[in-house]
Formats: structure tokens, sequence, C-alpha cells
């Protein structure tokens, strides 16, 4: 047993420290920070950022331009992005669809959209979820149907994040409807820009558009741009999500956010004392201190049992209940530390000037974020489903 | 032991129960919230007309009720309901603001604004927190200054929901003591476009509106103050006490709403093969709020009943209620999102504005730790 980082490990800390120092924008950290909306064009200026340093894919093996890190490395440098405020890169192609291109994928596939996620010409978005296909995925609807060298697409996807800006999307279509349900689907790379798609905007609780209806009537999509073999989609769609869930502690921006909590508790004033000093309050953020402290140690027993060649199981649905719990805690408390300035919308008290009137420093997103991140327990498979995979495999061979 | 209300109460909780389910619909509400005032000056009519403000005052000022079990059958509906309008701000605070304490006679000037308050002719908001008082009720820095032949306002007010519709202000500010004390508590009836008040007007995450106010030597006649020179606290409690016993009543049927919603969705919601109702791991979720329901209802009975009692067991209990609805209100609000998925963090769906609503009321006068703190405080004296 040894809690101590290596001598290399820690260097590469500071190595990754000193690029963030120098490299990541003061404006795009402020917005981070401050729990502000990047948009599309300050998501791009970060991934081209880090492409040209080579560290966008951490991921990724070598021959594909990978950067070769460890486990335990690529967890150092998500914690250094996330205590410096650097943006988080957006998932879809990068970290869900890549890996499943390099295992399932054809040569060509690979040629043709690896190189095009890692330069940000082809922004990806994530078909799965349907209206009446949520948990119980494989219940999806939307058809494809072979037309000589093209599949006809019919059907409708929700919840697709940041589909606004994706120029591709990643699907699961139904090719066999007489298969039983996981047996008949298909993984297909569609261009948005082909007609029949229609993306509309969803606006969630918080304000924000951060996710979209999706809506294809008769779409051609070339029959080269089926991933792996027809009706095989399940298997892809299930490899996909192993790699979803990985970083789904989520410890960095717990990490983050305590901290964001506390400078918060500091300047607020509770009957003539900071806040941070109050003991109710005080306890609280303790509380979610103490469970951090534990998750993170969890979570870095479970990658270095990685790195040592161990596939994670039911370890990983453990670590995104926790997480996500612990995260959702610290939302709280930064709400509550905000006090009355946490009622007005932040969008709206941004948009006032820099005057004397302006709300403390980053009191106004906090109820914004508390709300936006009840998604966290939500998506990338529920709390309650992997609370059920956790069941079923501990309990499985008894009952 | 009678837990019934009387019959009055519960004509006009009916009535207005009918009314909200009529004409309160989501896209009615959906339209008030995006007015620029804030709320629908349409309904606020109707509500005038329903008798819901003159319900919320005293007979001797020219209501028909104000008593805790009063404000708490409105309330109940009110937040039931998700109504974003100001009843809260204009009608029982700055209405108990201008009746004063239980004993006092309103100068005829004060009787004329609560006349046109309860006729639904007039708009109030009570500026009186500001950034360094968090929750604390007396902790006022705005002070009031002698100038000449005028008093003279000079401080900043946060958050002051319903302010930019306000065609008055009731501003707090110190005539003298230190910030936290009672004594030394002023306030003045201040028109919002009198020289030197600067005000920033923000939506609320939760609906309503509320201003950033700035006062820079607001120069007012002496006459422009309600009530005795430095000593306010006494109405300032008391009418918080009643916004309280408000406010918690108004969680309580946003909880209940909540709740309903979740228990619709459970059943109708469709996943593998069969209603998402069917799993015991939701149903059980859906019982704990069930019984946590019925806890908030006792928590806000208590609450009502005690509103008219000495200020000590009446705060005592208002704290207990605020508490046991922060906790509770939070569970609800969560699990009705978490047990709804994705569908109810959308803008649109009636449970975003509900959940809203309840998470947010914890942010008026104190969150659950604050009242927490108060309870022990006032458990200890
Ligand atoms: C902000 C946000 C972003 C998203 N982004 C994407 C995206 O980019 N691409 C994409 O494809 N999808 C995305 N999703 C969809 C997400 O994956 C689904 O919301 C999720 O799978 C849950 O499905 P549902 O919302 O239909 O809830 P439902 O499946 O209807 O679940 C409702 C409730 O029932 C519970 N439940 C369901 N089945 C069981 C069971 N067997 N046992 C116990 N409890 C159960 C759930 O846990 C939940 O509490 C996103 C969702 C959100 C909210
Ligand atoms: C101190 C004590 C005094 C008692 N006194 C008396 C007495 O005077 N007379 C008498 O007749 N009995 C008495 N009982 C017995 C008592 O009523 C039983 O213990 C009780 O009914 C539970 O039964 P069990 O202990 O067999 O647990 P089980 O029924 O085996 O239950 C075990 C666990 O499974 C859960 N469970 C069971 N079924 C379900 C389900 N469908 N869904 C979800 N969860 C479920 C239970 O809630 C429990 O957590 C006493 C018990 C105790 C501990």
């Amino acid at each position: 047993m040894d809690l101590n980082y290596s001598t290399e490990d820690l260097a590469f800390r500071a190595e990754v420290r000193a690029f963030l120092e120098a490299k990541l924008p003061q404006d795009l950290s402020d917005a981070v920070r401050l729990g502000r909306g990047l948009g599309k064009e300050g998501h791009d200026r970060w991934h081209s950022i880090l492409n040209e340093q080579g560290w966008l894919a951490p991921t990724w093996p070598e021959e594909y331009g990978g950067c070769g890190w460890n486990a335990v490395q690529r967890h150092i440098f998500d914690e250094e992005c996330c205590r410096a405020h650097a943006p988080r890169i957006v998932p879809f192609g990068l970290t869900m669809l890549a890996p499943v291109l390099q295992k399932f994928g054809s040569d060509q596939q690979r040629a043709y959209f690896l190189p095009k996620i890692l330069s940000g010409e082809h922004w990806w978005c994530q078909g799965y979820s349907e209206p009446g296909a949520g948990s119980d995925l494989a219940s999806l609807r939307t058809r494809a149907v072979r037309d000589g060298d093209h599949y006809v697409v019919n059907g409708q996807k929700t919840w697709t994040t940041l589909g606004q800006y994706a120029n591709w999307i990643f699907c699961l279509v139904r090719t066999d409807p007489d298969a039983k349900q996981q047996e008949g689907i298909s993984f297909l790379l569609i261009d948005m820009d082909t007609p029949g798609i229609e993306v509309r905007p969803i606006i969630l609780l918080d304000g924000t558009h951060e996710v979209n209806e999706v809506w294809f009537t008769d779409v051609r999509v070339p029959v080269e741009n089926l991933v792996g073999e027809e009706n095989k989609g399940w298997t892809y769609a299930k490899y996909l999500l192993t790699h979803e869930r990985t970083n789904i502690a989520g410890v960095g921006f717990s990490q983050a956010g305590l901290e964001a909590v506390k400078r918060l508790a500091r300047q607020q004033i509770h009957r003539g004392r900071p806040l941070i000093e109050n003991p109710h309050f005080a306890a609280r953020l303790a509380r979610a201190e103490i469970d951090l402290m534990a998750m993170a140690t969890t979570n870095l027993r479970i990658i270095s049992a990685a790195a040592q060649g161990q596939a994670p199981g039911v370890e990983s649905s453990m670590l995104k209940v926790k997480g996500t719990e612990i995260r959702q805690e610290i939302n709280d408390l930064a709400r509550r530390a905000a006090g009355v300035y946490a009622l007005p919308f932040a969008s709206e008290a941004l948009a006032g000037d820099n005057s004397a009137l302006a709300p403390p420093e980053g009191s106004d997103a906090a109820a914004a974020q508390y709300f936006n991140n009840r998604k966290l327990s939500i998506f990338g498979g529920s709390n309650e489903i992997q609370k059920n995979i956790i069941a079923k495999v501990s309990l499985g061979g008894r009952t | 032991m009678n837990f019934q209300l009387t019959e009055e109460r519960q004509m006009l909780q009916d009535s207005l129960r009918r009314f909200l389910a009529d004409r309160y619909t989501v896209t009615a509400r959906n339209k008030a919230i995006a007015d620029p005032s804030g709320y629908s000056s349409a309904i606020w009519t109707q509500l005038a007309d329903l008798g819901v403000l003159g319900a919320l005052l005293p007979e001797a000022v020219g209501g028909y009720g104000g008593a805790g079990f009063d404000i708490a059958t409105i309330f109940e509906e009110l937040g039931r309901a998700g109504v974003v309008e100001p009843v809260l701000d204009t009608a029982v605070l700055c209405g108990s603001l201008l009746c004063g304490p239980h004993d006092a006679q309103p100068l005829p000037r004060d009787r004329q604004y609560l006349e046109r308050l309860i006729a639904g002719d007039l708009q109030l908001a009570f500026a009186h927190g500001e950034p360094a008082s968090r929750y604390e009720r007396t902790w006022v820095e705005t002070t009031a200054t002698v100038g000449g032949q005028d008093i003279v306002l000079t401080g900043r007010k946060s958050v002051v929901v319903n302010a930019e519709a306000a065609e008055l202000l009731i501003v707090s500010a110190r005539e003298g003591g230190a910030s936290g004390d009672r004594d030394g508590l002023s306030l003045f009836l201040v028109d919002p476009k009198t020289a030197g008040v600067r005000m920033q007007g923000s939506a609320l995450l939760a609906g309503g509106r509320a201003g950033e106010i700035e006062l820079d030597g607001v120069r007012l006649s002496p006459s422009a103050r309600l009530g005795a020179a430095g000593g306010a606290a006494v109405r300032v409690e008391s009418a918080l006490a009643a916004a309280e016993v408000a406010l918690a009543a108004e969680a309580l049927g946003a909880m209940e709403t909540a709740t309903r919603l979740t228990m619709d969705y459970l059943t109708t919601r469709q996943q593998f093969g069969r209603p998402i109702g069917t799993f015991q791991a939701l149903q059980h979720r859906v019982a704990e709020m069930l019984i946590e329901v019925e806890q908030a209802r006792s928590a806000v009975i208590n609450a009502a009943g005690h509103l008219e009692g000495a200020p000590q067991v009446r705060d005592r209990h208002i704290a207990a209620a605020r508490n046991l609805i922060g906790r509770t209100g939070r569970h609800i609000a969560e699990e009705a999102i978490q047990l709804h998925g994705g569908i109810a963090m959308t803008a649109e769906y009636e449970l975003a504005h509900i959940a809203k609503r309840i998470v947010m009321s914890e942010h008026r006068f104190g969150d659950a730790d604050t009242q927490l703190e108060r309870f022990i405080d006032l458990s200890a004296a």
C-alpha cells in the first residue's frame, strides 16, 4: 500500500500544470469557473489548443494520435484541468465514438473519421435515446431500411446533447424489426447535413439550450456508414457505454466545485461573520468533503487496478452513483451559500453590467447549476439502473 | 381538537382551487412569467375579485381574514398551482407592514393603501434584505439620517422581489443602533422614481422578478415614515412571520403537486414493457414522498395555528415548519425530478416549474440551516 504518487507522476502533474498556466485562455477559465456557457466557439478554441499540444485524446492508442498515458496520468490530467477550470472536452467524438471505431470500425472509417475528430472538423453527438426508449434503450424504434447502397432512416431521437452544434450523429437504429429487441439494432454514422434531418431545441429548467430533438424523415445514409455488422449494434453500443462511464466519478469536478463553494462561503456574511465559519454550514461542507476524500480514493483504487489491466466491472456503477451524489450535494451547498442571490436567473443577472449592483461572484449561477446537474443521476444510465446492475451482479448468483 | 377548515375558508379554498385549475394553465403561467412585470395583471385582478387579497388582511383594515389559517389555506392553493403573482410580497409582507402589529391603528394614508391593495389596485415591495444581512431579520446597514427638513436614505437592498412592478417600496433603514440591533430600525414608503434610487431588475429562476436597489442619498419627507421612528422591528418581525407561514404553505401545496405528478407519471410511463411504477425501487420512494407531505402539512398547521401567538412561541413553530419544509421540500423536488427522468428537466413540463418553486422557497427569509439555528436559539431561551 502506498498512497503517494510516484516521482514520475508528480513530474507529470507539474508539466500539466505548467501547460495549463501557459495555454488556458483566461476568458474560458473564467466562464467555466463562473458556470457560464462557452458556446461552440469556446469549445472549439480549447479543442484546438489541446490538439496542438497533442493532449486531446488521452484515451486513444498512440497509433491513432493518443497520448500514451496510463490511467493514473489520465486521472492527474483530468484533475489538473478541473482545478484550472479548463473547459470540459465534449466527449461524444473523442471518448465515446472513437473507441468504437478503433475496435469495430472499418479501416476506411478509422482513416476518415478519427483525424476529423481530432481536428474538430467533425462535431459528434449521440443519438441513442428516444421518447419511448430511455432506460429501456433496446426498445428504440427509429427504423433504417436498406435500399440499394443506402439505408433510409425514419424516426426521432431525443435528449441529443449539443446536437445544435454537431455536424455528425452516431445513432442506434432498428434494422430488423422481427428480431428479438437487442438483436435487430445497428450502429449508423449520419451526416447531419443530409436532407430530412431536423434539429429542434429543448430548453431545460435552468433556461439553457443544451439538448435537442432530432427528427429523421427519409434520410438516406450510405451503407459504408454502418459500423461493424448489421444488427450487431447493441454490442457496440454497450462497449461505448463502458467508455461513457469512464471518469464518471467526476472527482475533479467535485474538487473544483468544493473550492468554489468555499470561495463563495468566505464572501457571504452571516450574522456578521463569513458563512464558512457558521457551524451548520461548516458541518455540511465537511461531510461533503469527507465523502469526496473517500470517493477520490475509491476512484484511484479502481483506476490503479485498471492500469494493471483489470477491467472495471460493477465498480464503475458504484462510482457513477456515489460520484453523482457527491457532485449534486456540492451543487446544493453552492446554492445554499448563495443565499438570496440564488433567486435570480443566472443569465439575467449576468446580463447586468459589472456595476456596483452586480451579484457576488459565483452566486449567480449556483441555483441554475444545481438544477441543471439533476441530470447527472439521470443520464448515462440512471442511478436506479446502476443500482439494479450492482444488485444483480452481487445477488445474481445467489437468488 | 378540530382540524377541519371553517366553512368560509373551505369555500374560498374550493373556489380558488377551481379558478386556478381552470385559468392558471401552464400556458397562462408561462405568459405571466414572460411578462415584463413578472406576473399577469389580469390574473391579479381576478385574484382580487375572488377575495384572495382581502382574505389575507384583517377586518380592521377592510379585509376579511388575515389569520394564520387564512394565509395557509390560500397559499397552499397558490403553491399547488405554481402561481407566480406577487401575492406574498404585495399582500402578505407589505400588507402586514402597513397594518402594523395587532393593536396598532394604521394612519388614514396607510388605510387607503390597504384598500387599494385589497381591490387589486396597488403593487408593493419590501426592500429589506441587504448583501450582508443574508437571512437576519434586523440586520440593516442602510442608514436614514436627518438632512435639513428631509430624511436621507443611503444603502443597498438585494433581490427585492416585485420591486420593478411596485408603485411603492417599503424600505427599512437604520436611524440608530448597530447592524444587528432590533432598536433603531425604521420603515419608509419610497416611490421608486425618487431621485437617488437606482434599480437593476432581473427575472427569478422560479418565476417573478426582483430588483437590486441602490439608495444614494434619497431624500424623503419625514411623513414617509411608516410607524414609529426606530421602532419598526416588531412590525418587521410580525410581517415576516406571516410571510413565512405563507411560504411554508405554498411549498406544501407545491410538494403535493410534485408528488401527484410523479404518481401520475409512474403509472403511465412504460419502460421494459411495463409502467415504471411497477418497480418496487420506485414505489417505496413515492411512499416516502407521501409520508413527507403529511409531515409538511402538520408542520404548516403548527405554524399557522401559532401566528397570532406570542412572538417567541410563534417564531419557534415557524422556524420548525420552515426547517422541516426546507429538508422535505428539497427531497421531494429532487425525487420527483429523478423519478420522472429526463422529461422533468424540461422547462415546458409542469414539474420543472413546481420543483423550482419548492427549492427556491428555501432562499427567502432563511434556508433550512438558518431555520434550524433559529429553532435552537428559541428553544434555549
Ligand atoms: C440533460 C440530458 C442530456 C442527455 N444527453 C443525451 C445524449 O446526448 N444522447 C442520448 O442518447 N441521450 C441523452 N440523454 C438521455 C438519457 O440517457 C436518458 O434520460 C436516460 O437514459 C433516462 O431515460 P428517461 O429520461 O427516458 O427516463 P426513464 O427511463 O423513463 O426513467 C424514469 C425513472 O424510472 C427509473 N427507472 C426506469 N427503469 C427502471 C428500472 N428497471 N428499475 C428502477 N428504476 C427504473 C429511472 O431511473 C428514472 O428514475 C440525456 C438526458 C438528459 C436529462
Ligand atoms: C421484538 C419483536 C417482537 C415481536 N412481537 C411479536 C408478537 O408479539 N407477536 C407476533 O405474532 N409477532 C411478533 N413479532 C414478529 C414480527 O411481526 C415479524 O418480525 C415481522 O412480521 C417481520 O417478519 P420476519 O421477521 O419474518 O421478517 P421477513 O418477513 O422475513 O422480512 C425480512 C425483510 O424483508 C422485507 N420484506 C419482506 N417482504 C417484503 C416485500 N414484499 N417487499 C419488500 N420487503 C419485504 C421485510 O421488510 C424485512 O426487512 C415480533 C418481532 C420482533 C422483532
